[in-house]
């Protein structure tokens, strides 16, 4: 079965909120202080949110009766289409803040542009997320700056943590024959475009931050947006969705 | 009183679940009332935020509001264009706010996109402008932590976006 060009690309951005927003679940109670504990949940709720509309409206234009539940919970690995930045594991907590500004600065611009979608419903998502996501990326920026310009301690893990991700920037630049398409409808953005405006942003903090721009790292192949994923990705769809699969139909 | 105006008192008269001094229509969140060409009542509502969790209460307590008011059938709608701002609470409701110990949105500016105004919170205490920002989120998503400086009591504050 083939899905409609516009679901899938729904569900490539409805993906990369709803796993990003699994992950920053888990800081819950394991963050560096409470307040760090309210702010993720907070960001990883309006990832919810935003992948709710967009796993609800891919659901819609696929036309095959599948509602958000159906695709959060009873997908498999290879029917997700998110980047992989967002399902690597949490690890230090300089690693998520390096992600977090990674993928909200992506975001951020992805979101910029879409508002200007011919889609009525993709463009009045990312008009109504993109005041979230401005929130999201000042939260990250904030935590770079301090760890990156903190103690010895702080920089080298701050620095570590980008290193870590950093192999996993390009994916979310790269594009395909779908989203081409669909740039060509005006319905998509086209990733690759957004790239001179995440460059400019990131290179900003970086400095304050007095980190260095990581170089010279090997760059996986990457696959995400076509099903491919790397292991710790099994992993959260088994804590993610076992229990909608042991109590089919169950509500609260 | 028109039909129309009574499921529009009804729908309007419904309180935030999170907020519960604020009337979905001070909160700015109710857009629309309507009355569809086969005689059902057509509510539409827009989220504060994308994942705001109180949207299902907030949709069942409109669809009771609406029926009690005698109206059998019901409809509920969500939009998310355009998108909610905090310019969109009323006085009152700016006011219900701060009596409640919750420090109102500032105003946005009319011409900006998402730029992070920084003027001064007034602690809704002692109405003190000597205050500071304890954590940029809170207890809501619509809502950040502060702290005054004056009277030192903590309180939230609604964020303007």
């Amino acid at each position: 079965m083939t899905m409609p060009a516009l679901a899938t690309y729904a569900l490539r951005l409805g993906d990369d909120a709803l796993v990003l927003s699994h992950r920053l679940g888990e800081w819950v109670t394991n963050a560096p202080q409470l307040e760090e504990d309210v702010a993720l949940a907070n960001i990883g709720l309006d990832l919810l949110g935003q992948a709710r509309t967009l796993l609800s409206y891919a659901g819609e234009v696929e036309a095959a009766g599948r509602s958000e539940d159906d695709l959060a919970y009873l997908r498999d690995e290879r029917e997700f289409l998110n980047v992989h930045l967002v399902e690597r594991p949490n690890e230090d907590f300089a690693v998520s803040m390096a992600r977090q500004l990674l993928f909200s600065t992506y975001q951020l611009a992805l979101y910029e542009r879409l508002q200007d979608s011919a889609d009525p419903t993709l463009a009045g998502m990312s008009a109504k997320a993109v005041k979230e996501v401005d929130y999201h990326r000042d939260h990250a920026t904030q935590w770079v700056l301090r760890l990156g310009d903190g103690t010895d301690e702080s920089h080298r893990r701050m620095q570590a943590g980008l290193e870590r991700l950093w192999p996993y920037v390009d994916e979310l630049f790269g594009t395909d024959d779908l989203e081409h398409s669909l740039v060509a409808d005006g319905i998509a953005v086209d990733s690759s475009a957004l790239r001179a405006r995440w460059d400019g942003y990131l290179d900003g903090v970086l400095a304050e931050a007095t980190l260095s721009r990581p170089e010279g790292t090997r760059t996986p192949p990457g696959g995400g947006r076509r099903g491919i994923h790397t292991e710790p990705m099994g992993f959260l769809l088994a804590e993610m969705q076992h229990l909608h699969r042991a109590h089919p139909g169950a509500t609260w | 009183m028109l039909p129309l105006d009574e499921a529009r008192a009804a729908a309007a008269a419904v309180l935030d679940p999170e907020l519960p001094v604020l009337s979905i229509a001070d909160l700015g969140i109710l857009r629309d009332v309507a009355m569809a060409d086969g005689g059902s009542v057509v509510v539409t509502i827009t989220p504060t935020y994308s994942g705001c969790p109180a949207m299902d209460v907030i949709r069942r307590d409109v669809e009771d509001a609406v029926r009690a008011a005698g109206f059998d059938r019901v409809e509920v709608r969500t939009v998310l264009s355009p998108a909610w701002t905090t310019d969109w609470l009323t006085e009152s409701g700016r006011r219900a706010l701060q009596d409640y110990g919750i420090a109102p949105p500032s105003r946005r500016t009319t011409s900006s996109g998402p730029v992070a105004l920084s003027l001064s919170v007034r602690c809704p205490q002692c109405g003190s402008p000597d205050t500071r920002e304890s954590s940029r989120f809170g207890s809501t998503a619509c809502k950040s932590l502060w702290v005054c400086n004056a009277c030192r009591e903590p309180f939230d504050h609604m964020k303007a976006i």
